[in-house]
């Protein structure tokens, strides 16, 4: 039973927080089109000119760009398998009765609450590192030769960084479900003598489906725009072994000051971003109902 | 006999479950633990444990010579000030949309989350020439106001999730006490929602503190936070594997204990009230 006047009040309280968030959104996008239809390096503002598609036609056909899409689509799916699949275990594991479950709780998300470059460079020197490095040592102490892990398979390095800071996003999201699960149905298919893989399949993972199609699809919208990760560690290479979209175009903008370019990857990542968007706010529309 | 098997399974299970935790937090303890060792013993091959000469100069090195703390202290600023100005102008926001609901209330929110889904890389070049415009390059107050937008969606969702949980019939009593809007929201509604405003802040300042896209790019050195400081050791300088271990350790430190008062929270907040 709403009056007039809270009505009123509440589009008063409601205003600043829709008209910041638009031209947030607004004023940037309108921007990012403009100059991708235009000729516009920062170190040579003066030969700024409208181009129409050359931008696009330009950042399109660079032989990084497939290269770029490619790797993106490795880092994201390479990343969101190992959290999904390594989320389920660890969530099963830990939400059996087990002696110290706070402890051990709270030391499998620890990571998420690392910032990214601490993540990266702690990887970088102290696990990845050929001369110095744990994984370097542990080689050698088993007789086998140093491998040069950001040097040699830097996707895959920067796919197991990544992985292990989103792993326990993964873990405990799919730990809140599973607590939700209700044991009466479990125990009575154990009664009627379902093996634990059975009731896996059967009961716990289809209760699942809804947190794991969540955490994709979060994860998806983070993982798109990692740049910090590959910045510090690999900076793209070695060559472009390890550039992905988003790198790509911070590379334009800021290191080659192609701002038109950049624009036009921008509106590339957001016309990605935005087929990956649609599938999201389905998944998180529906619970809005119910 | 059933009772002998549980508790072996129990310890079982036990020592597997501590097993995986152990190795998952592996390199932040191993970080710690570097953090405290003299510089030739943190790149000592074979790896040293525990049995090396414990010291703290990592720690004075950091604060000392390479000015630690107005990373620090620009890190506090930016966390604490986008988490007040969001709050600020989430909370009347997340007010009117649980409790005076339109027909447009659910595009709005739906909306507002679509605004997270743009991909930061896709503004850069508009932001970065609109900061540079108005001077705000390498300011705090840049920052503050960057990194509140950034996350205002996941605020008033937070917030409209917990808002939501209040019975609207205690407010329509207070209303018919005759008390004004103001002073509803005031008196009744902020003491109940003090719980959810909590966590809500608490998951913002880890979001903020840990947000290391803008933080990097729009900085030099007078807003630079401790994002910023961590990636300036991203080229090797000689022996640094201590020193890093000790300016991760503070960077990481307060964030860390913070998070883990606020599990159940972050689920909530990230999946945008989807899980809870």
């Amino acid at each position: 039973m709403s009056t007039q006047a809270s009505r009123s009040a509440a589009r008063t309280m409601l205003s600043p927080a829709v008209i910041l968030l638009f031209v947030w959104m607004i004023v940037p996008l309108v921007l990012t089109l403009w100059f991708s239809f235009h000729r516009y390096n920062l170190l040579t503002p003066e030969r700024y000119g409208f181009i129409w598609f050359q931008n696009y036609a330009n950042f399109v056909t660079s032989p990084d760009f497939w290269g770029a899409i490619v790797n993106t689509l490795i880092l994201v799916l390479g990343v969101l398998f190992i959290t999904v699949v390594g989320g389920i275990l660890i969530a099963l594991l830990i939400d059996r009765p087990i002696w110290g479950q706070g402890p051990v709780r709270i030391l499998v998300i620890s990571p998420f609450f690392i910032m990214p470059p601490v993540a990266a460079l702690v990887w970088k020197n102290m696990f990845f590192n050929p001369t110095n490095g744990l994984f370097a040592a542990a080689f050698h102490a088993i007789g086998l030769r140093p491998y040069d892990f950001l040097g040699q398979a830097p996707l895959a390095s920067i796919i197991v960084i990544v992985a292990w800071q989103w792993l326990p996003f993964a873990t405990l999201i799919l730990l809140t479900a599973l607590q939700s699960l209700s044991s009466e149905q479990l125990e009575a298919a154990e009664m009627d003598g379902a093996p634990p893989v059975k009731r896996f399949w059967y009961i716990v993972l289809p209760h699942l489906s809804r947190a794991i199609t969540v955490v994709v699809l979060i994860q998806t919208i983070f993982l798109l725009g990692i740049l910090v990760e590959i910045l510090v560690t690999t900076n793209g290479g070695p060559g472009t072994q390890s550039t992905t979209l988003t790198f790509l175009v911070y590379k334009e903008a800021l290191l080659n000051f192609d701002a038109g370019k950049a624009a036009a990857g921008g509106v590339v990542a957001v016309i990605l971003a935005n087929i990956v968007a649609i599938f999201l706010m389905r998944a998180i529309g529906k619970n809005l109902d119910a | 006999m059933a009772r002998a098997v549980s508790t072996q399974r129990k310890a079982f299970n036990t020592v597997v479950a501590w097993g995986v935790a152990l190795l998952i937090a592996f390199p932040i303890i191993w970080t710690v633990l570097t953090s405290f060792k003299p510089e030739p013993q943190a790149v000592a091959t074979p790896p040293i444990w525990l049995g090396f000469d414990w010291t703290t100069k990592n720690y004075h090195d950091v604060v000392q010579q390479r000015g630690y703390f107005s990373f620090f202290l620009n890190s506090v600023i930016i966390a604490l000030g986008s988490t007040a100005l969001g709050l600020l102008i989430a909370i009347p926001a997340a007010w009117s949309m649980a409790f005076v609901p339109g027909r447009r209330t659910r595009d709005l929110l739906m909306w507002m989350l679509s605004t997270k889904m743009m991909p930061a890389v896709a503004v850069l070049t508009p932001l970065y020439l609109i900061f540079r415009t108005l001077g705000l390059l390498d300011s705090r107050l840049g920052l503050v106001v960057v990194l509140m937008l950034i996350n205002l969606p996941i605020i008033v969702w937070m917030l409209y999730t917990y808002f939501k949980e209040i019975p609207g019939e205690i407010l329509e009593a207070a209303r018919m006490d005759g008390a004004s809007l103001w002073n509803e929201i005031l008196y009744v509604l902020t003491p109940m929602a003090i719980p959810g405003i909590a966590s809500t802040l608490i998951l913002n300042i880890i979001l903020a503190w840990n947000e290391a896209f803008w933080t990097i790019i729009l900085t030099v050195t007078d807003a630079a936070p401790l994002t910023k400081f961590i990636s300036g050791f991203s080229s090797p300088q000689g022996l640094f594997y201590a020193k890093l271990s000790a300016a991760s350790t503070m960077a990481i430190a307060p964030i860390l204990i913070m998070g883990w008062f606020s599990q159940k929270q972050l689920v909530r907040g990230l999946t945008f009230g989807a899980v809870k």
